[in-house]
């Protein structure tokens, strides 16, 4: 078998101990790998019902089809876990040199089971496990415990995935960091938290063999050529941050926990304005020919030091989503939360919330009080100090910041029973996790696409947006496509998330995005890799059952009709200035809107899968156990 | 001592322009075993702290400390492109080449323990192939004396806010 080992690394944490499963040839064609094979190894080794803390939840990694090889971008794997904070399927992507690693240590996947008792640091050293003691990492940031551990090897190819301090305090929303990169959200670091597992480091020593490296080299070279054209130009000069003007314009820019779309300090928290201020490199992951990492630094003033990689989702989450204009206080939040090992998005987002509790007398100046804050805090929207200094306390659990490590729908449940308030109306969560920055209600497909999300309030997983913004639907209307739309975009982003593949590369297979443009490239990269014989169908069916595999996880955790919702504020609340003024997603367009898209998924009315439609995916075991 | 590069060609990555992609690696790696492995590279990239990085291969010093050090006289240079050769008969991978090199360009083979170094793919048709995939043209097999030119260029293109004749205004 040629991409693959055909064997899947288990190791028990609590027995010290590891065997080696042996996945046959056709196991590997249905779920290829990233979050699908992640998933399907989490379906397989899951207590099923557990608490994602419990030692039955496994960490389950899967690598790439094409990592370790030259096609450009395709360096990537995916990580798998119940999430702690949805209670569904938190499912991953992570780029970067760690998997290249673990693809020349000839491991397919890792799947970690148990917990182990003392803080555990795990060595893949090709066919070697070994559990090394992690006491004297603890603390270290992410970036730092990285550092530590490859200066204690002396191999500048030894790469670890890790946890931060945040993973360690078991904050709802850590992380699991490598390279520099996170496998971002859903919460992995608390769970490895509750593992004691602080690292996961692989050495791989094996070269990477391909059916027929010819045609993947040459591939490779002119996709590597054309990732140079205009197809990526907005990723390689601003990086993603070029989208808070656009956004800004539209009036879907996430300001002031999402009160409003239009941020009047747009300006200052720009991509446009990072660039000239801030950035001092751009970087890439490995196998990446367009480098979209923005490498930023503050060069003076209170958070002078801090340097991290910008991008849109995180700016926005902590600048115009909490009011703060001083580009310097947003590159010192990223960089705690990259430091600390947790997911900046659903940090921001938990910050606009409390800034909002605050600026709506729900808590007090005093509220805050801890060691870090001694005077409390005044956390009106747009003030930066307090926002780090919150966002510190929750990664230490400190004070208040305790309650707020939960992510908002917990902490909210907590503060609307203990003062007797409504802050749910502004806790901005799907299922538990944290909004993107796209602010939905004026984007009717993507509201659709992120109330069924999988994963709860993710862009990524949904690409719903892109015909709402391109004007190839009415973004503020409702109408019978957007079923077919929403689910055949975000099948669409289920195949470069499975690969995977980044979908930055998108356009540079023929300079269009779609899957005329896409597929045939990508069958013919898979077959020059494994030697198999896929065509477009094959590949469109790779993101159709991946998606499949991650609601019928979902479905057999217990997952009701009723857990597809959008937050209060979409429902209830019209922002009240700019271009998307005056629109929410009302309850009957949502009902509407979840009808017709599980009829376009060839599902039940209620949302269940039918055996059949399991049966024709060859999901044979999982129509057996789920369907209906 | 450190090493004087000479009048030979090498293969030499800018850190500015180094984006850590490691594609020299790769393409490296398969034209010289067929497999894709980094360990098996001749140009190595290198990152430490996320943005420092860049890619080393070898410089071809003249006088290169790597062939005096072999104890066994498996490295040679060739006078006419100064790339080093290493006779797999003669060497059993001491490792003295490894210590010699002030610019790390030296890996030992894993499996054969026998020394690894860059020839420029002077085997290959179209030249050093980490050049020619380098995606944002890093790497540059260029003399030091092409570089200095370029330095010099640069260095007023840069510093220097006239209007250029090259340009033309229409």
């Amino acid at each position: 078998m040629y991409g693959y080992s055909g064997k899947i690394l288990h190791i028990d944490l609590k027995e010290r101990t590891h065997w080696v499963e042996e996945k046959p040839e056709d196991w590997y064609k249905l779920y290829i790998g990233g979050v699908a094979m992640a998933t399907r190894l989490c379906w397989e080794n899951i207590e099923v019902g557990c608490d994602a803390y419990d030692p039955g939840n496994p960490v389950c990694f899967a690598n790439g089809i094409f990592a370790g090889t030259p096609v450009p971008v395709g360096g990537k794997y995916g990580l798998a876990s119940k999430s702690p904070l949805t209670g569904f399927i938190g499912d991953s992507l992570s780029g970067s040199w760690l998997c290249i690693a673990m693809k020349r240590a000839q491991w397919d996947g890792v799947v970690i089971h148990n917990s182990s008792d003392k803080w555990v640091h795990v060595f893949i050293d090709d066919d070697r496990v070994e559990f090394l003691p992690a006491d004297h990492l603890l603390g270290l940031g992410t970036y730092e415990t990285e550092e530590a551990i490859r200066e204690k090897f002396g191999d500048d190819q030894v790469r670890s995935a890790t946890i931060g301090p945040a993973g360690e305090n078991i904050v709802r929303f850590g992380n699991v960091t490598n390279d520099g990169r996170q496998a971002g959200r859903t919460g992995h670091g608390a769970v490895w938290g509750s593992k004691k597992l602080k690292a996961v480091s692989f050495r791989g020593t094996n070269g990477v063999t391909v059916a027929d490296p010819e045609t993947l080299l040459s591939m490779s070279f002119d996709i590597t050529e054309s990732a140079q054209g205009k197809d990526t130009e907005k990723y390689r000069i601003y990086g993603t941050s070029t989208n808070m003007l656009n956004m800004n314009k539209l009036g879907l820019l996430p300001t002031r926990n999402y009160q409003e779309g239009v941020f009047e300090f747009a300006e200052l928290v720009s991509g446009e304005y990072l660039d000239e201020h801030h950035k001092v490199k751009v970087i890439a992951c490995t196998q990446c020919p367009i480098a979209c990492e923005q490498m930023s630094m503050v060069k003076k003033g209170p958070f002078a030091g801090a340097m991290t990689g910008i991008e849109y989702e995180c700016l926005q989450a902590v600048s115009s989503n909490c009011g703060i204009n001083d580009m310097t206080a947003a590159i010192r939040l990223v960089d705690i939360a990259d430091r600390a090992g947790m997911d900046a998005m659903s940090m921001g987002v938990t910050i606009s919330y409390t800034m909002e509790c605050y600026e709506r007398g729900v808590l007090k100046k005093e509220d805050f009080i801890c060691e870090i804050a001694p005077e409390g805090l005044e956390l009106n929207f747009g003030n930066g100090p307090a926002a780090v200094t919150l966002a510190e306390m929750i990664e230490k659990r400190e004070g208040i910041g305790d309650i707020l490590a939960e992510g908002t729908k917990r902490a909210a449940e907590h503060f609307d029973k203990e003062r007797n308030a409504e802050t749910y109306k502004w806790a901005m969560n799907i299922k538990g996790l944290e909004l993107p920055g796209y602010d939905a209600r004026a984007l009717k497909t993507f509201a659709v696409g992120l109330a069924v999300g999988t994963r709860g309030g993710c862009h990524n997983r949904s690409a719903a947006y892109d015909p709402d913004i391109k004007g190839q639907t009415n973004r503020f209307t409702v109408d019978g496509t957007r079923g077919e739309v929403a689910s055949r975009s975000e099948e669409y982003a289920a195949v470069y998330d499975t690969l995977p593949m980044c979908k930055f590369i998108r356009r540079c297979f023929t300079g269009k995005a779609d899957r005329a443009g896409a597929w045939p490239a990508i069958a013919k990269l898979i077959n020059a890799t494994t030697g198999w014989n896929f065509d477009y169908d094959d590949v469109d069916q790779i993101g159709v059952r991946a998606h499949t595999i991650k609601k019928a996880f979902n479905i057999r955790e217990g997952w009701k009709e009723t857990d597809d919702d959008l937050p209060y504020r979409w429902k209830h609340d019209p922002m009240t200035i700019g271009p998307s003024a005056g629109h929410i997603v009302t309850d009957e367009e949502l009902q509407y809107l979840k009808k017709i898209y599980y009829k376009a998924k060839g599902w039940t009315p209620e949302g269940m899968i039918p055996k059949k439609v399991l049966l024709d995916l060859g999901m044979d075991d999982i129509a057996e156990e789920i369907g209906v | 001592m450190v090493a004087s590069t000479s009048k030979f060609k090498y293969i030499v990555c800018d850190p500015e322009l180094c984006i850590g992609c490691q594609l020299c690696e790769y393409v490296c790696s398969y034209t010289k075993t067929g497999e894709f492995n980094s360990y098996r590279s001749r140009i190595r990239t290198v990152r430490v702290d996320e943005v420092l990085i860049t890619a080393v291969a070898c410089r071809t010093c003249e006088n290169a400390p790597c062939v005096m050090a072999c104890t066994r006289d498996a490295l040679t240079q060739d006078p006419e492109s100064g790339i080093i050769r290493i006779d797999p008969q003669r060497c059993d991978g001491c490792a003295w080449c490894i210590e010699a090199c002030d610019f790390g360009a030296i890996s030992i083979n894993h499996e054969t323990k026998l020394a690894e170094i860059c020839n420029q793919c002077e085997d290959v048709e179209d030249g050093p192939q980490c050049v020619k995939i380098c995606p944002k043209n890093a790497l540059e097999y260029t003399t030091p004396d092409q570089r200095a030119q370029r330095t010099r260029r640069n260095l007023i293109k840069d510093s220097l806010d006239f209007p250029s004749k090259a340009k033309d205004p229409r």
